[in-house]
């Protein structure tokens, strides 16, 4: 490797509790995130992340395990000797100072001098955009503001990793959205490490440059957001990030049978015994039932998204498949409940994965 | 009833038990005002007005001394108290849970607890033998016996704000860089300021108008205002000391809204 990578965690255990109380938090992780991308850690709550993310911060010392910052062991060094700043989830900005004195408060307690920290806070309060509001107190600001002032906080000292806990939570969809745009352009314009925690998958595909998906204190699978779409390890990773199908077959050389007798193509695949096979909605298609090769379904549901419908479907064994289509033209007919059709899996959408 | 919504002003005889309660609490203090501006030589009989008594009080040097006395004692207690206290709500909240945790705020707390004669026979005693043993005088004794008493009314606001506070700020401080003096000096403190003034105004308030610890503690000469007035009032009671009463009670009462409005600032 030529480029050293900006966090590195190996093997870290994090216990809490004694005895038969204890819980591992995180068992086992080890995660390499690279210098200047966005990197997020997802995961269902009390999956480990905000553990993970507490770890590289220093507001705890793991069980066991090393973490790295640029290559050098940082595991026990003390929060304030880490160039690593947090934006929390609460925000946690101190009420009893302007939105200018939070802004520059990390730069003050460095040591730096006072035309430097007036000059960053300027600049940094540009950068989010709230230069009219250097002298408000922070409680007089917007819930989105107040993100804002956090960010900049955070960033004014030039951390070499930035971490992010679950920031967006507290704002109403629409700024979240808006907020999303804000962060990735901030991590774009700085070139800073982003470690980005959060339990929102859409949040996760569409800001990030790599994924680690986390649950039960592991790491399940670290990938960019396309190959954990498209290509998930597990049944977790498959079903917490988007919608998917999941079929009981029988392993077969190159296929596998479905429950029905079924077979779908699975280049590859040796072996025997039962497997789980995953085809993502918008991947099945509803051919003619006559073609060749057409699985036999029958139109149980359809509940319409707008611009797409979700038909949920009947295999001759009973067994539920979800596929999404484009909704009808106007004035086109559409399928009907209790219709027969006929369903085929795109090519190389089909894919086994472990349970 | 067209307000079907329960209401305790609604219930019968409401209007005049707080009329009642009302009156029970402040009719005593406004008769002790009025009768500070008594011509007559009875606590009484009223004898039309007159700011003698003032004049009297103001002029008499045992109310002066007594009255510097117990400021000295009131506001080295109070300091004592304040910082011994802030040390304890931090002790207290700003650290992960321990064993024994109640049984340490229980015994913080304890001067609520034990009947305030016998904490003053225990220091009365405990000083005796001090003094005994090392030949040390001097109103130390009296100062150190104020400012334990009044730890806990110290204590108690100082704890309940820190309560309130976030520990992220804490947490953030420390990831901005700042070493735990500078979180301490830059964030919590300020945030406690307010809780800080009001334990320091109890406690200052308590101590002032303490008469049993006092008269036990105190040695000759060593009268507070409120042990002078006590021993007043056992020689010949005039409105001398209903004057020195509401004096007082002025100085209380202006504390208390200046601490009000201070608080109220801060917590903006």
């Amino acid at each position: 490797m030529t480029q050293v990578n900006a966090v590195e965690a190996r093997n870290v255990v994090k216990a809490f509790g004694q005895g038969d109380n204890t819980v591992r938090a995180l068992n086992d992780v080890s995660v390499e995130i690279r210098k200047g991308e966005f990197f997020t850690l997802l995961g269902p709550s009390g999956c480990g992340k905000t553990t993970l993310l507490r770890l590289i911060a220093g507001f705890e010392m793991p069980t066991s395990g090393t973490i790295l910052l640029e290559g050098a062991d940082i595991t026990y060094l003390p929060p304030n000797k880490r160039p690593v700043n947090t934006v929390f989830q609460s925000y946690a900005l101190f009420p009893h100072l302007s939105v200018a004195q939070n802004v520059g408060f990390g730069l003050q307690m460095q040591g730096r001098p006072k035309k430097e920290v007036d000059e960053t806070v300027a600049r940094m309060l540009a950068l989010v955009k709230l230069e009219p509001m250097a002298n408000r107190k922070t409680s007089q600001l917007s819930g989105g503001q107040q993100q804002r002032v956090a960010l900049a906080r955070a960033l004014a000292p030039k951390p070499k990793v930035l971490l992010l806990d679950e920031p967006l939570s507290a704002l109403d969809l629409k700024l979240r959205k808006e907020m999303q745009i804000e962060l990735k352009r901030l991590q774009t314009e700085t070139g800073i490490t982003f470690v980005f925690v959060t339990h929102d998958q859409e949040e996760a595909l569409t800001m990030s440059d790599r994924i680690g998906v986390m649950s039960a204190g592991k790491l399940q699978q670290v990938g960019a957001p396309k190959d954990i779409y498209t290509r998930p390890v597990n049944r977790f990773v498959a079903s917490f990030i988007g919608e998917t199908n999941f079929l009981s077959a029988t392993a077969e050389s190159g296929a596998a049978r479905l429950g029905t007798g079924d077979l779908v193509e699975l280049p590859g695949l040796t072996g025997s015994g039962s497997v789980t096979v995953t085809v993502r909605p918008e991947q099945v298609r509803l051919v003619d039932p006559a073609e060749a090769g057409a699985i036999a379904a029958t139109v149980k549901t359809l509940v319409y998204f707008g611009t797409d419908t979700h038909c949920h479907l009947a295999l001759k064994d009973g067994t539920e498949v979800v596929a999404r289509l484009q909704s009808p033209a106007t004035g086109e007919a559409g399928l009907a409940q209790g219709q027969s059709v006929g369903l085929r899996f795109a090519a190389g959408a089909a894919q086994i994965v472990e349970d | 009833m067209a307000d079907r919504s329960f209401s305790v002003a609604k219930l019968p005889g409401f209007t005049a038990t707080a009329i009642i309660v009302f009156a029970a609490l402040y009719l005593p203090i406004f008769t002790l005002v009025g009768y500070s501006f008594n011509a007559n030589q009875s606590v009484a009989v009223w004898g039309g007005f007159s700011l003698d008594w003032y004049a009297k009080a103001w002029a008499n040097t045992q109310v002066k001394d007594a009255t510097v006395l117990s400021l000295i004692i009131a506001v080295t207690a109070a300091v004592i108290a304040t910082a011994v206290a802030t040390l304890a709500a931090l002790g207290t909240t700003r650290r992960k849970k321990f064993r024994g945790e109640t049984f340490i705020y229980v015994m913080i707390n304890q001067p609520l607890m034990v009947p305030e004669i016998v904490t003053a026979v225990t220091l009365l005693i405990f000083f005796g033998i001090i003094k005994q043993a090392t030949g040390i005088q001097g109103i130390g004794y009296v100062i150190l016996a104020h400012a334990a008493f009044c730890i806990p009314f110290a204590y108690l606001p100082i704890r309940a704000r820190l309560e309130g506070m976030d520990l992220s700020l804490e947490t953030a401080a420390t990831d901005l860089y700042a070493s735990s003096w500078q979180t301490f000096r830059f964030v919590t403190l300020p945030l406690l300021l307010p809780g800080v003034i009001a334990g320091a105004m109890l406690a200052f308030v308590i101590s002032l108008d303490d008469v049993v610890i006092t008269e036990f503690v105190k040695s000759g000469g060593q009268d507070t205002l409120p042990t002078y007035m006590l021993g007043q009032m056992r020689r010949q009671m005039t409105p001398e000391i209903n004057a020195v009463s509401t004096m007082l009670l002025v100085l209380t009462v202006v504390l208390l809204t200046a601490f009000f409005f201070l608080t109220r600032k801060n917590d903006q």
